[in-house]
């Protein structure tokens, strides 16, 4: 086991190492892990990942460099992904990128230098029908026109919340949805990596 | 169209529908004990065969043929449900596992046992945290009510599900290229034959069911597979749940009987165009499938056959809806552009001509546009999928070069005049137009790619 992550991530990575039948296959979930302690998907990250698995390294970052949301590269505190896919495109989302742009006051793919906020264009990110879309650290906002987009960076770097929640983004930022979201997911997203339990990135807070 | 299957106890009860208590009292996991207690495996894939369902991911193919297809002998088996969604125009998936993720395991359970699965996996999108958690919580709900683990109900039977999260990766919703991912490796494609159910999951036999086809397993065993094949045509059995998009007046995630006419998804349910603007075009059945008109396919009926008949398919059950004001050559540029950020790179039909349609209809809309680009952009195309017809022939491991033709061909077969005229030359010979992207860059063709 890798002796300098935390117990928490040490737990689920040996959950994760007896939860496939072959240990291979927990390399994309320990990437998460190690990504959430290393603040991106380092060498080193990568080199434990192997360890781990018995893969060699090489290996690892074959797995790591096919898939956009592993980020070798640092992140800032709140990943900002605008989905620029057809039905986004469609209902205006080059003018939702831009204004975030510049709100953020970098370019698409950039991180702003005190490290708080990056913004990327993303494919389809599967809320097409509450276009145009925006995710930040993977939780979801619908229906986000650009003046309520600006608002949103702003708030990130004034309230600078510790948990980013989608439901409370949606009613702030937020209109059309893709369906009705039902009742309030109590989960939220704590690091610029997808808020899965198994992951590390999960806050359970009662609201 | 009042036949609900899926969507019934979200719309009834949208503040817990996703919640263990919620789906007992209305009747959840009562067929899961039937089966359990009084049917044979070999029954439950007579009623699934019988239903005549089809696949809901996008290829359509029958799921009690693909289940027929396992090799008696060879065991472990495994189960995977794909979750990974990502077709553009596509979110249906993620209601289910979001809204009614209860109703998905007590299929996979069903499913597994109808398989002798012991170990089944559910691959969702990376994308998607938050209908994996409310997976994750309902198959730890199922596991402490005795639903999930060793000895289900008294029954013997034992299963495990393992939630699997993606990475950002369209590709991996290809069957084989899921499974290399689950496996730790790079999503890439694998040729078949072997198909997945002979040699799939760590080589062994596995079958790959979208969330939706397996979320309507439940239904089909508790009301019988005839029940299910009586609804709707009979080779588009039971009902969908398309998703509506674009200009749409009232987009969102629809639960319809097959035989309906566009006419009718579109103006009826969908609410007609925004503004009331002019119907141009839509996409059927998710990005990868060709393009409609309306005076040649508003009133043809919304089936799997019907709609490949008319040269296109319904695959993911995604309508895209482009009104009068849409930019042909944007929409296709969009299109095409996702295909070649998603393309895995194994093939060179698919890596290099993905980016090369990406790049000229770049700069037509940058205003660089030549005449002979249509020729070049057709030319291209026909080398991705030679004779550019539907369903496309393959140069390629996948279909993911081939469906980016679709747009491309799509366009010039019904707005080439749209196109022509923005690759004509200024008639004063001046500077070129502003074209939609704003920016300056020029390729020029010939030139080596980066991917």
């Amino acid at each position: 086991m890798i002796s300098h992550w935390s117990h928490d991530s040490q737990v689920k990575a040996n959950e994760l190492l007896e939860t496939y039948p072959e240990k291979r296959s927990a390399v994309m979930p320990l990437l998460y892990i190690a990504a959430l302690e290393h603040g991106h998907v380092t060498e080193d990250a990568m080199r434990e990942v192997a360890e781990l698995t018995g893969l060699t390294a090489a290996q690892v970052q074959a797995v790591a460099s096919f898939y956009t949301m592993y980020k070798r590269e640092p992140v800032g505190k709140y990943l900002v992904s605008v989905c620029t896919s057809i039905s986004c495109y469609l209902r205006g989302a080059d003018d939702v990128l831009a204004a975030i742009e510049d709100e953020a006051g970098i370019l698409d793919g950039e991180t702003t230098p005190d490290g708080k906020i990056s913004v990327e264009h993303v494919e389809c990110s599967g809320a097409c029908g509450g276009a145009p879309a925006v995710s930040v650290n993977w939780e979801l906002v619908e229906g986000v026109e650009p003046d309520k987009a600006r608002e949103l960076i702003k708030w990130l770097r004034e309230a600078d919340p510790e948990v980013v929640f989608g439901d409370e983004m949606q009613l702030l930022f937020g209109g059309q949805q893709s369906f009705d979201w039902g009742s309030k997911e109590t989960e939220g997203a704590i690091a610029p990596l997808p808020a899965f339990g198994p992951y590390g990135t999960v806050k359970e807070e009662s609201r | 169209m009042t036949t609900s299957i899926l969507l019934d106890r979200m719309v009834a009860h949208p503040s817990d529908s996703h919640t263990l208590a919620r789906y007992v009292d209305t009747g959840g996991y009562e067929t899961l004990k039937k089966a359990l207690n009084s049917m044979k495996p070999e029954e439950i894939t007579a009623e699934v065969k019988a239903s005549n369902i089809r696949g809901r991911g996008g290829a359509s193919f029958p799921t009690g043929v693909k289940w027929g297809f396992l090799p008696p002998d060879t065991r472990p088996r495994y189960l995977v449900v794909n979750g990974d969604e990502s077709e553009p125009g596509t979110f249906k998936d993620r209601m289910l596992l979001e809204r009614d993720p209860h109703q998905l395991v007590e299929g996979i359970i069903i499913s597994a046992y109808a398989l002798d699965v012991h170990h089944a996996f559910v691959y969702i999108r990376g994308e998607y945290p938050k209908p994996a958690r409310r997976l994750q919580r309902a198959i730890d709900e199922a596991y402490e009510a005795g639903y999930l683990g060793g000895d289900i109900l008294g029954s013997g039977f034992d299963l495990d599900v393992t939630v699997h999260l993606g990475g950002g990766a369209y590709i991996c919703g290809e069957e084989t290229a899921l499974l290399s991912s689950l496996e730790g490796r790079r999503g890439e494609p694998r040729i078949k034959p072997p198909f997945p159910a002979v040699e799939g999951l760590y080589a062994k036999p596995t079958i790959v069911n979208n969330v939706e086809t397996i979320s309507n397993i439940p239904w089909i065993v508790a009301n019988g597979g005839a029940k299910y094949a009586a609804i709707g045509p009979e080779t588009s059995s039971g009902t969908r749940v398309m998703s509506l998009s674009g200009h749409v007046k009232n987009p969102g995630d629809y639960e319809v009987v097959a035989g309906l006419s566009w006419k009718e998804l579109i103006y009826d349910i969908g609410g007609g165009i925004r503004d009331d603007n002019k119907l141009k075009a839509w996409v059927p059945g998710g990005a990868s499938a060709p393009w409609f008109v309306p005076d040649e396919h508003l009133n043809t009926p919304v089936t799997i056959d019907d709609i490949a008949k008319n040269g296109s398919m319904i695959g993911s059950g995604a309508v895209i809806v482009m009104d009068e004001t849409t930019n042909v050559v944007g929409a296709a540029h969009r299109l095409v552009r996702f295909f070649s950020h998603e393309s895995c790179g194994q093939c060179t039909p698919c890596r290099e001509g993905t980016t090369w349609l990406e790049r000229i209809l770049a700069r037509i809309l940058d205003g660089y546009g030549r005449p002979e680009d249509i020729g070049l952009l057709l030319d291209v195309c026909d080398n991705i999928s030679p004779g550019l017809a539907w369903p496309p022939a393959m140069t390629t491991i996948c279909p993911l070069g081939p469906s980016a033709t679709a747009p491309v061909v799509s366009m010039m077969k019904y707005f080439r005049d749209e196109v022509e005229a923005m690759v004509s030359p200024p008639p004063s010979g001046g500077d070129v137009a502003g074209g939609d992207r704003g920016g300056e860059v020029q390729f020029e063709a010939g030139g080596t790619s980066n991917v």
